[in-house]
């Protein structure tokens, strides 16, 4: 079964098409990628895959629940960790992550287990009494990704998690998203190529809100005749931009 | 109703975490209260008279509620925070009641320790006193919904210079707390006289004196604006909610 379908997605800011015509699917399990310059139109496809933002035409089905008519099963489905830390800054790593376990109603009991589970798949135990404002940037960005699963979604988007990481940080969240794939069907947004390589099962490469090209990363790097991932990925850009 | 009150107690630790507000919220006032009864000392004033001037402070106190509530909002927002929690099944009534219950307390207490400042330096331990506490509740709602309009339309940059600067310096000019707004008179104290701010600082000095019939159009004034303000600024956060 497919986990995300997109059908025609478009969403028009005034004069800025954010968003042009969008279509391809995810499958079930996947972890796929969504690559682009700034303002390709990644973050606006999150949001409304999420939505948490309506489209202007068109429709996206997540595990065949319609963005459009089903936004409150849409939203039980799937969980973000977006681009900012998007974490309580005064309150403990603990605290953070009870918060949302409080938001979704859990009881006292599964609470304690969510943190416990979460925490030792994140790595964020030597942390937990830590105020996350304070925290480092990974560790930041563990902590928001763990939020992000406590409501056991099926559908998990991160945006550009590894933003502004150092390099040791960033491997050590690679093996965090390693960890989790298979076990939850993953979209990714990031400026890295390399991490879109090693991670992705198949990536999509967006400009200007249209779809440029939707497979796997060898796949790319044969239809364009590049050795390297990047190159592949300025290629189809600039080629577009011709 | 759990995912109201998990929402609300993070908000009251957030804030109570934060050492400004602590200085802000509690400390400030009780500097100014305290500095303005030692000019009183050396040179008497009426206006500084420790039963006028203390609803005037309390008031001016509680405008750090805008700040606090604006601040927080903003930093939401800005962090994601708020984006996040959309995908929860936290419903828009409890964003709103979230943001405003926990600062209820906070403002109370707030006024509580001016109050018995002013105790402590002279005021009148009348029964009185109580209910201009109670009364400390509708002004707070103004203070904090107020915060809640500005906390969904600024950035946390914009919120510190409006509501930072710009409105505690509106409330304390307009609301009558340092200087008689008659001496000024004209279309100045027109303006500050369609405002709410005197007419929370006319309300609590009222109450302190325990009339509590010419109270009342003060009260209507206060309540007035406080509907206003939190209507819309529970429109102008639902549709800063949509637009994301």
């Amino acid at each position: 079964m497919n986990a995300i379908e997109i059908k025609n997605l478009t969403k028009r800011y005034r004069d800025v098409t954010a968003v042009d015509g969008l279509s391809f699917t995810v499958r079930e399990g996947e972890l796929f990628s969504l690559l682009g310059v700034n303002g390709a139109g990644k973050s606006t496809t999150i949001r409304m895959l999420c939505a948490l933002t309506e489209p202007t035409s068109g429709d996206a089905y997540l595990l065949g629940k319609s963005i459009l008519h089903e936004s409150a099963a849409v939203k039980r489905l799937c969980a973000v960790s977006p681009q900012e830390s998007a974490v309580a800054p005064a309150l403990s790593v603990k605290e953070n992550l009870a918060l949302i376990c409080g938001v979704h109603g859990f009881s006292k009991e599964k609470t304690t287990e969510k943190i416990g589970e979460l925490s030792a798949l994140l790595g964020l135990q030597e942390v937990l009494s830590r105020r996350a404002g304070k925290l480092s940037g990974g560790y930041k960005r563990r902590l928001s990704i763990a939020m992000a699963l406590i409501s056991e979604p099926k559908i998990l988007f991160l945006d550009e998690p590894t933003l502004g990481l150092d390099v040791l940080a960033r491997s050590d969240l690679w093996d965090v998203i390693r960890a989790l794939k298979g076990n939850v069907t993953i979209v990714l947004t990031t400026h890295y190529m390399e991490e879109a390589e090693a991670l992705s099962d198949r990536v999509a490469v967006m400009k200007d809100g249209r779809l440029l090209v939707c497979d796997t990363p060898d796949a790319i790097k044969v239809q364009t005749g590049a050795v390297r991932f990047e190159d592949a990925f300025v290629r189809i850009v600039k080629g577009v931009a011709k | 109703m759990k995912k109201l009150l998990t929402f609300a107690s993070r908000n009251a630790k957030e804030i109570l975490r934060d050492p400004l507000t602590l200085f802000f919220g509690l400390g400030f006032p009780i500097v100014l209260l305290l500095l303005l009864s030692a000019i009183q000392a050396s040179i008497p004033v009426p206006l500084f008279e420790i039963a006028h001037l203390t609803p005037g402070i309390t008031v001016f106190g509680l405008s750090f509620m805008t700040l606090f509530s604006a601040l927080l909002i903003a930093k939401d927002r800005e962090s994601a925070l708020l984006e996040r929690l959309y995908t929860t099944p936290l419903t828009p009534l409890d964003f709103i009641l979230g943001y405003t219950l926990p600062l209820l307390p906070i403002a109370l207490a707030q006024s509580a320790v001016t109050y018995a400042a002013a105790l402590i330096l002279g005021l009148a331990p009348t029964p009185s006193i109580l209910l201009a506490l109670a009364f400390v509740l509708p002004v707070s709602v103004l203070f904090i919904a107020l915060g809640l309009l500005f906390g969904s339309i600024l950035t946390d940059k914009q919120v510190g210079g409006i509501c930072g600067a710009l409105l505690t310096n509106l409330s304390a000019w307009l609301s009558g707390i340092w200087f008689d707004l008659s001496l000024v008179g004209g279309v100045f104290e027109k303006i500050a006289y369609a405002l709410p701010f005197v007419h929370a600082v006319e309300l609590e000095r009222a109450l302190v004196r325990g009339e509590l019939i010419p109270a009342l159009p003060h009260l209507w004034w206060v309540l007035g604006y406080g509907i206003a303000a939190l209507a819309l600024a529970v429109l102008l956060f639902l549709r800063q909610m949509k637009k994301r």
